[in-house]
């Protein structure tokens, strides 16, 4: 299977998305043998559902919103090779030097912000707080104090007293948090 | 009875009856004085460390001790330090390791230890020996003695570290990986000495092949036998502790005792101790803590503290009693190079492991916390022990190495531990910053965990931190909480 992926990958394409994304042509040729053998259908497109049959992206608790975050670009519901490197690389580790517009800071904190703001509307409210929370907590927290964490963690964040959070008061929040390194994998050549 | 000369008494003096329990609650009580004069004693934490006046504490009641006459008592000896002084410290630090952070930078903590140590052992050892091929020191020293030496030398001291970087307060990475280091570098230390002492037994000329072989292979029967052996024996502690809720009053005692046992346990085999110990206590620490109530929590919490911090302080202050006898050897040239090769190869080998490491690590190891990593090297009583453990009718020149050991501790101890608290704020070393997490910070923290772990599954990474932490999660809430807690 590592022969015929790397066949049906152009040269030329692999140097545009080396260009695009920063990664390296073996980091990309890894990449497309991953995504091919996660592409059933065979017709170079990922589903959702193909993404789902992951197991371990099943019992991850956020496994359908990380799923769901791979196609806000798309148009219809599928995502390219192309698409995915272009999420991919929002998770390259930083390099001082190298200025790339997917994996800065920036980009990573909007990904993580995604997460919460499943209506895109720019702000994370309280249901859509609370929606995160009883993904990520067990059973074994009661309702009163989900509700209680929410309220807390939107006061502490809350400067223009709207009760959502905003994208910058989300940013300000997690301004001691060393986000580039937290939200970096070093992906395998 | 009338026959008698002597008449009842009403109180008679008899110290042969009390004297060991007495000498040691003196010792005790003489460490904790010391250990609140040097706290009451303003500023004085800003010149020295509390380990190097400890010892200079030392050296001048041994010089009373000797001048008096009772100089033939014997303080340090290596059997009260490995079986009583040694696991309470360790267990300490196993039981309160941020776990996370050690198996986030294990792989680089473990190449630090193993490659590190073998390294240092070999090179010092090797180069130690070549001098010696030129008569510089004036004894005959064999290759096998002066690596049996070196690999004694060549280990970080746990507790030295610890005591020195308690202090200074530098960030929680490169706290852990010299720290680390110096807890799990003992399986090497343990395998090189016991491997190069039947080495020296056998002699030189009498070794073949399997020889060597079954050294390579005994280091990963003394690491991975005494981290068995100590998740085992965390395991039963946590079970254990499932039941204890009737009786909350011993809680605390199974904590120590099981841990205590694993130590024991990984000793009998000639397996490493410290290792066993510190992985007993990060496998019990989270089941047990959910277990037992809050009072035996800081029951734990505070012996555990207690016990390691006056082990911590007899040990500083026998290291220093010990160093005063008439039994010294001092080789000049074998303590110089000694010291200039223990600094020199500690660093060249941070240097090159560093470079290596940083091109896999997400957080790159920079110049100046390299330079704090090889300055922190610190040796200390477990080498002092060790040397003492080897018997003069193999070794001859064990007078000798006992100094040159002694120099290197007390080298390293003053110079540098006393050094690299002012070099640490000089150089802008990135301390730890010890205030709580806000709400948001946590939250996010956590999303951000199962987030990468996602996007680990996805992208294919069979290995990858987050993904296996996950999994670990996973199976832990699965199936092994339940059965512990």
């Amino acid at each position: 299977m590592g022969n015929k992926s790397s066949l049906m990958l152009q040269e030329e394409e692999i140097a545009e998305i080396q260009d695009e994304t920063g990664f390296s042509p073996s980091q990309i040729e890894r990449l497309y043998s991953r995504f091919t053998s996660l592409d059933k259908g065979d017709n170079g497109t990922l589903s959702r559902e193909d993404f789902l049959r992951i197991p371990e992206l099943a019992i991850n608790p956020l496994g359908d919103r990380i799923v769901h975050a791979f196609f806000t670009d798309a148009h219809d519901d599928r995502i390219n090779f192309r698409q995915f490197m272009h999420v991919l690389s929002r998770f390259r580790p930083l390099k001082k030097n190298r200025e790339n517009k997917f994996n800065s800071r920036e980009e990573k904190l909007r990904f993580a912000f995604r997460m919460y703001d499943l209506d895109d509307d720019n702000k994370i409210s309280r249901d859509e707080l609370l929606a995160v929370l009883h993904m990520m907590v067990g059973a074994n927290i009661s309702e009163e104090q989900l509700a209680s964490i929410a309220d807390r963690t939107i006061m502490e964040a809350d400067t223009d007293g709207d009760q959502m959070i905003s994208f910058e008061e989300f940013c300000a929040t997690l301004e001691r948090t060393d986000v580039e390194e937290k939200m970096s994998i070093r992906f395998l050549h | 009875h009338d026959g008698h000369s002597q008449r009842y008494q009403v109180a008679k003096v008899d110290f042969p009856h009390v004297s060991t329990p007495f000498i040691i609650s003196l010792w005790i009580f003489i460490a904790g004085l010391a250990k609140i004069g040097f706290h009451v004693t303003p500023k004085i934490h800003l010149i020295c460390p509390e380990s190097c006046l400890l010892i200079v504490v030392g050296v001048l009641i041994g010089l009373l001790l000797f001048y008096t006459g009772f100089h033939s008592v014997e303080h340090l000896t290596p059997d009260v330090f490995f079986l009583y002084m040694l696991p309470p410290i360790i267990l300490d630090a196993g039981y309160f390791m941020p776990n996370r952070l050690f198996f986030d930078n294990m792989i680089s903590i473990l190449i630090y230890a193993v490659v590190g140590t073998v390294w240092n052992a070999l090179t010092i050892g090797l180069s130690l020996w070549a001098i010696g091929l030129t008569g510089l020191y004036g004894v005959e020293l064999p290759l096998l003695d002066t690596l049996l030496f070196s690999s004694i030398v060549s280990a970080v001291d746990p507790v030295a570290v610890l005591a020195v970087f308690e202090e200074i307060q530098v960030n929680e990475v490169l706290n852990i990986l010299v720290f680390g280091e110096s807890l799990l570098n003992d399986a090497v230390t343990v395998v090189l000495y016991h491997m190069f002492e039947g080495y020296t037994e056998m002699g030189q000329e009498n070794l073949i092949t399997i020889d060597y072989i079954a050294g390579v292979a005994s280091f990963f029967v003394a690491a991975l036998g005494g981290a068995l052996i100590g998740i085992i024996w965390g395991v039963l502690a946590a079970f254990i502790s499932r039941f204890s809720h009737h009786v909350r009053i011993i809680e605390p005692l199974f904590v120590f005792v099981l841990a205590y046992l694993a130590y024991l346990n990984a000793e009998l085999f000639h397996l490493s101790g410290i290792v066993a110990l510190a992985f007993c206590g990060i496998t019990m620490k989270n089941y047990v803590e959910e277990n037992i109530s809050y009072k035996s929590h800081v029951t734990v919490k505070y012996t555990m503290k207690m016990l390691a911090s006056s082990s911590e302080t007899i040990i500083f202050l026998f290291l220093g009693v010990s160093t005063v006898n008439d039994d010294h050897e001092w080789n000049t040239w074998f303590v110089v190079m000694t010291i200039l090769f223990c600094t020199l190869y500690r660093a060249i080998g941070v240097i090159i492991q560093t470079w290596f490491l940083n091109r896999f690590r997400l957080h790159k190891i920079n110049k100046v916390e390299q330079f704090i990593m090889a300055y922190g090297g610190l040796r200390g009583a477990v080498a002092f022990a060790l040397v003492l453990v080897i018997s003069e009718n193999v070794i001859p020149t064990k007078a000798m190495m006992v100094t040159t050991v002694i120099a290197e501790v007390y080298f390293t101890v003053f110079i540098q531990g006393m050094t690299i608290g002012p070099l640490v704020r000089i150089l802008n070393v990135s301390t730890s910053q010890k205030t709580k997490l806000s709400m948001n910070e946590r939250l996010h923290t956590r999303l951000m965990d199962y987030l990468m772990a996602g996007i680990e599954d996805i992208s294919g990474h069979p290995m990858g931190n987050y993904h296996l932490r996950d999994k670990f999660k996973y199976y832990n809430n699965k199936y092994i909480r339940p059965f512990l807690t």
